[in-house]
């Protein structure tokens, strides 16, 4: 468009924001996901993942402890916040600054601190920001301390706690130990196989070809849905039931169309001299597809075999029906969606920690070989 | 066992089998049953050859034919029969679903998500791979795009559940929509809307799909098409709309069929994020509320699917056949 040279600069800015304006709304969601993950669980509740990296108030209780002392008519305890029994319990070492303070569950940060709250008896409450209260009475209270509500402003805190509670106690170790079980023999089996009936189809002269390339080119786009109750009920009546065996079978023969399409639609286009003058010097089929064909494929291979994997790590529907429901087979999709969701459904970060794990190898794949997953795509639906 | 061996025995066996499979009958034809030699060796070399292609093709047909011919019968003739599969009862499953009221609505639903996911991905893949086309930094804003593709339906759920969730300070929009002035709502819950905050998703993962591929059929656009079009004067977005547009409309409509197919057997994100609740089934969902319960009508539900899939099947068949004449 070098056509157009006066707009050139404002046309160039508009289009430089819109792509950075795209490019943020597509990015954000994962953002959040992967901050959260990151957070202190208590944190999470209390702001959102874009103000991670703000101080985050908090709300706590505690009561006012020690020996009352007259002074005058009134009685008086003093002390620090920090060394009270809850809030050691609850903050530990931690010494936030104090916002504000009150004397009911309902508003914990009725008061700024700094400043002296009444009580109902006719007392009063005076917290400091540093920690340090002061509450007085009319008459001599009794053993149950005054209940003091503050609110404090803890530094953000990232921590790998989520991570260690969702692969240990959640049990996505587990799912994660057998997604990547059920993924690698489904991944290289099909590529196997579909590598050889791709050479067929693609070099190999007998009647019958066409019509079978049309059926494969047809069976790209079944439903799998179909294939969930006949299959489930062979691999039942067959002795192999809900099992990883069931899941392989199925998984290689869901993938096999799309592997025979992008192998074979590679395999043809391969120059044609090479192939014929092999065959001319002698070289039987076999040879000349194990020699030539295979290695000069190699591209369309690792095309299939990224795609297949992703496929097979990120399915849910297979794996729901073939595996058992139990949670010793579960893998990371379905111990997401049928476990964790239900069982763990409030607790934000240990789902974000969880969706994290099992997007992880994916995202690697993805950014690691996706000059590979780009031609897959391009031979698989153009031409 | 655990698991994990056994998946690399299987690895050994399945691969190992398969190769030593196609090298032994390889073999067998060319040694033992036609060998190349003797007084009809001409007649046997030909024979040989004729059978190889089987052999080469055996495994794949097996498979395909048990695990993708196989089922659409079985699951046709399934469909026939009662919740146990003891008892013939012909078209009743499907009877029952036209009756159905959930049916009605997944099925509306589905002919909505249809109709929005595909245009909608395929139009912005195509303004992303318009604009990114001559960008100096393209490729990475392509890259961050496409990312979506490697997540799964399930972790694209979960991420967006950060964002729709009512509570303002976990979800997004909630957090904006209270930072405005506004109550939070659960846009899950909103009727007939909600489907379209499901369709998001799929449109959030499915843009980087059509972006890749129609930047792909851009590039391959004659430059000289163009360059007549700037020198008559026509501005960028005439040459987008008449000059490009018009040229990689074969494109355009193979990622739409794509993304279509696609959206039909998408079950994940509504099973993740509302179950098929508040009037957010779809078919291929409403299939998986049937499953392990009334193999009947699942199966029934699944062939419906089938039949909406169909057209779709033989029209990609003969643009196949058209390429290869």
């Amino acid at each position: 468009m070098s056509g157009i040279a006066g707009r050139r600069s404002g046309l160039t800015w508009a289009v430089n924001l819109t792509v950075l304006a795209l490019v943020i709304l597509w990015l954000v969601p994962t953002v959040g996901l992967l901050i959260s993950s990151f957070r202190d669980r208590d944190q999470i509740g209390e702001t959102g993942w874009w103000l991670a990296a703000l101080p985050v108030e908090q709300a706590y209780r505690t009561r006012a402890e020690g020996e009352a002392r007259q002074e005058g008519d009134l009685w008086v305890i003093e002390g620090s916040l920090f060394d009270t029994a809850e809030a050691q319990s609850a903050l530990g070492e931690a010494r936030p600054g104090i916002a504000r303070f009150g004397t009911s569950a309902r508003e914990p940060g009725a008061q700024d601190a700094g400043t002296e709250a009444a009580l109902r008896d006719g007392g009063t409450l005076r917290v400091e920001p540093d920690g340090q209260y002061r509450v007085t009475t009319p008459e001599e209270p009794d053993d149950r301390g005054q209940r003091i509500y503050f609110v404090a402003a803890t530094a953000p805190a990232l921590t790998l706690d989520n991570y260690r509670t969702v692969l240990g106690a959640a049990g996505m170790g587990r799912a994660f130990m057998n997604t990547l079980t059920v993924t690698i023999p489904a991944t290289v089996i099909p590529i196997v196989i579909a590598a050889f009936a791709a050479f067929a189809l693609a070099w190999m002269r007998f009647p019958g070809r066409g019509l079978l390339i049309a059926a494969v080119v047809g069976l790209l786009v079944v439903p799998l849905q179909l294939a969930l109750v006949p299959l489930l009920n062979l691999h039942n009546r067959i002795g192999i039931g809900q099992s990883f065996v069931g899941i392989w079978l199925a998984h290689t023969g869901f993938g096999l169309p799309l592997a025979i399409y992008l192998l074979r639609n590679y395999m043809a286009g391969l120059p044609r001299d090479i192939i014929e003058s092999a065959r001319v010097d002698g070289a039987s089929d076999f040879q000349i597809f194990r020699r030539i064909v295979l290695p000069l494929s190699f591209p369309a291979l690792a095309a299939f075999g990224i795609f297949q994997f992703l496929w097979t790590w990120n399915d849910l529907l297979v794996a729901k029906v073939f595996l058992p429901s139990s949670g010793d087979a579960q893998v990371m999709t379905v111990k997401i969606a049928d476990d964790l969701l239900g069982s763990r459904g409030g607790d934000w970060g240990i789902l974000a920690t969880a969706a994290f794990v099992s997007i992880a190898v994916p995202l690697v794949v993805f950014f690691t070989m996706q000059r590979f997953f780009v031609r897959g795509l391009l031979a698989g639906s153009v031409k | 066992m655990s698991p994990i061996l056994q998946g690399l025995i299987t690895i050994v066996v399945g691969v190992g089998g398969c190769l030593g499979y196609f090298w032994l009958s390889n073999l067998l034809v060319d040694r033992v049953i036609f060998p190349a030699r003797g007084p009809r060796i001409a007649q046997n070399i030909r024979r040989a050859n004729a059978i190889r292609p089987w052999l080469f093709l055996l495994p794949a047909m097996l498979a395909l034919g048990l695990y993708l011919v196989y089922p659409v019968i079985g699951s046709f003739i399934r469909s026939l029969y009662n919740r146990s599969g003891t008892e013939f009862i012909g078209l009743d499953n499907y009877s029952r679903l036209a009756r159905s009221e959930d049916f009605r609505t997944a099925f509306l639903n589905n002919f909505l998500w249809v109709l929005v996911v595909p245009a909608a991905s395929t139009f912005l893949g195509l303004v992303v791979a318009q604009l990114t086309d001559r960008l100096r930094w393209g490729s990475v804003a392509k890259s961050l795009i496409f990312m979506p593709m490697a997540i799964s339906f399930v972790g694209a759920s979960l991420i967006w559940k950060f964002v729709y969730t009512q509570d303002p300070d976990i979800g997004l929009l909630n957090a904006i929509r209270v930072g405005l002035g506004a109550a939070p709502l659960d846009p899950l819950q909103l009727p007939f809307w909600n489907n379209f905050f499901l369709m998001v998703i799929l449109i959030w993962i499915q843009t980087g799909f059509a972006m890749v591929i129609l930047s792909a059929a851009l590039r391959g656009i004659p430059e000289e098409t163009i360059e007549a079009a700037i020198l008559d004067g026509a501005n960028p977005f005439q040459v987008f709309f008449r000059i490009k547009v018009p040229q990689i409309m074969g494109t355009i409509v193979v990622v739409w069929t794509t993304i279509t197919i696609l959206v039909l057997k998408v079950f994940d994100i509504v099973y993740t994020m509302t179950g098929g609740n508040y009037g957010t089934e779809i078919l291929p969902s409403y299939m998986m509320t049937f499953m392990f319960r009334d193999d009947g009508v699942a199966t029934a539900v699944a062939f419906v699917i089938m039949l909406v899939v169909l057209p779709v099947m033989v029209w990609n068949i003969r643009q196949a056949h058209k390429e290869m004449r």
